[in-house]
């Protein structure tokens, strides 16, 4: 083992923020890191924290490591924000709502643009994860955007799987979005301190008993919180700490096993788009086929498989 | 790949953090990335805040008139830490004559106001890059 990745393992902070800036900007290099990285985790409990934007996810991200601290334990925060389209850059703003933890040694919190991987969970936001994890954080929570793709797939990473929703949400039959009612191992009704709660709770238990989904002898539990006041959050704990028990016996090996398959995933897609098909020589392949995509794609693929001798 | 990334801070009591949050989105416009915390950072959580975004450079708004304590408290922190590859830089409501002193404590510039956005994209364009991006 080298010296950088051994204090990352050791929990090294400036250490473990450069490997997920190396990582995060694909400098070269970086996997040589990354491959002990991966090979030390699975220990923390991973848990994926989803919901609309503006749910209050990251106000209950933040109280949730005030209850993870009280019971001594560390936290690390994933806390990824969209990338412009148009510009590429970001603001990523999750911080605000964290503040308090700054100076807490047992918190590390890193802020990640999804650059262009809007639509899923990027493989850098799995590699940081995975940091944390080896880093020795008992609990790594992946706070995503809430929208599309994301919300799939860091329920199929995540060893417990939170969806925030809020009053007012269950009104409207459209807004509880498809595939999230299969998804949630726990449900979160936010804002509890507005009107109409009580109803949205009774929505989600009907829709939930219409909804065919636990492979597993799991009842995904609503709960009710109001972030901003820290209330019921203690509530929600307990039923992450059941989950973690649950998981940890039925499932831990199955998740650990998709996060290395979604790793690896994204990692064969990074290299085919980088390594060989990348958009110049496309370019160039679509006009020398005079605008025939399916023939340029072809011929590609024709000198890859020649060159690598199959 | 590699992209810029900034930390905007908001130390001190006063109240508002309207200037910080249109620098925010200019920089954001810009293509950097920004690490936005809203207001009332002491200098020990933005320097806490800035090792775990290992950001490529802080940029801190005051208003408070504190600035003289505030700024050299931030670059002795980062040199504590044992960190030499973060910029700072600053903006608000700063005196002329303060200007040079700041400068000598480490802070890489200050913009007053009636600096235009266009000023700060130029300075970080010129003046700040990726670390490792080759
Ligand atoms: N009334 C009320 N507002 C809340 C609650 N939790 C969060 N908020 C507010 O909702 C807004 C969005 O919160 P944020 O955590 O940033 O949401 P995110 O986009 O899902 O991460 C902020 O103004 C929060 O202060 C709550 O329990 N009750
Ligand atoms: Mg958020």
């Amino acid at each position: 083992m080298d010296s950088f990745t051994q204090r990352v393992l050791d929990g090294d902070e400036l250490a473990a923020a450069r490997l997920m800036r190396l990582t995060d900007d694909r400098i070269k290099g970086y996997d040589a890191y990354m491959r002990n990285i991966w090979r030390h985790t699975g220990n923390a409990h991973v848990i994926g924290i989803t919901g609309a934007p503006g749910a209050g996810k990251s106000t209950l991200v933040d109280a949730l490591i005030y209850e993870y601290r009280s019971k001594g334990k560390t936290v690390g925060v994933v806390a990824i924000d969209p990338s412009s389209p148009f510009s590429g850059g970001a603001i990523l703003g999750d911080r605000i709502r964290m503040s308090g933890h700054s100076n807490d040694s047992g918190v590390f919190i890193r802020s990640v643009a999804t650059r262009g991987h809007l639509g899923g969970l990027s493989v850098s936001a799995m590699d940081i994860a995975a940091i944390m994890d080896a880093m020795g954080k008992d609990a790594v929570i992946i706070e995503t955007v809430g929208v599309g793709q994301d919300e799939i797939e860091v329920a199929a990473v995540a060893d417990s799987c939170v969806v925030v929703t809020v009053p007012g949400m269950g009104d409207d039959i459209q807004a509880i979005k498809a595939g999230i009612l299969e998804i949630a191992d726990i449900f979160v009704v936010n804002k509890a301190d507005r009107d109409g709660v009580e109803r949205t709770v009774k929505d989600l238990e009907t829709m939930l008993s219409f909804t065919p989904r636990h492979r597993y002898n799991w009842t995904p539990p609503i709960i009710k919180t109001t972030a901003s006041e820290k209330s019921g959050i203690d509530t929600l704990y307990e039923r992450l700490e059941d989950h973690r028990s649950f998981a940890m016996s039925a499932l831990k090996a199955e998740k650990q096993q998709a996060r290395l398959l979604h790793a690896a995933n994204g990692i064969i897609k990074e290299r085919v788009f980088t390594e060989l098909f990348h958009s110049q020589k496309l370019s160039e392949a679509i006009k020398n086929e005079r605008n025939d995509p399916y023939t340029a794609v072809e011929k590609i693929w024709e000198q890859c498989i020649i060159s690598t001798g199959n | 790949m590699a992209k810029v990334r900034i930390l905007i801070a908001k130390p001190g009591l006063d109240g508002h953090d309207r200037g910080a949050k249109v620098i925010a989105r200019t920089l954001r416009d810009a293509g950097f990335e920004v690490i936005y915390t809203g207001l009332r950072q002491t200098p020990e959580a933005i320097v806490s805040t800035a090792i775990q975004e290992d950001v490529d450079a802080i940029g801190v708004s005051i208003l408070s008139g504190a600035h003289n304590t505030i700024f050299p408290k931030i670059v002795l922190l980062l040199k504590e830490r044992g960190v030499n590859d973060i910029i700072v830089f600053g903006g608000g409501v700063i005196p002329d004559e303060d200007i040079p002193f700041l400068k000598s404590s480490g802070v890489s510039t200050i913009f007053t106001p009636g600096t235009s956005t266009e000023d700060v994209v130029k300075f970080v364009n010129e003046n700040i890059k990726p670390k490792h991006a080759a």
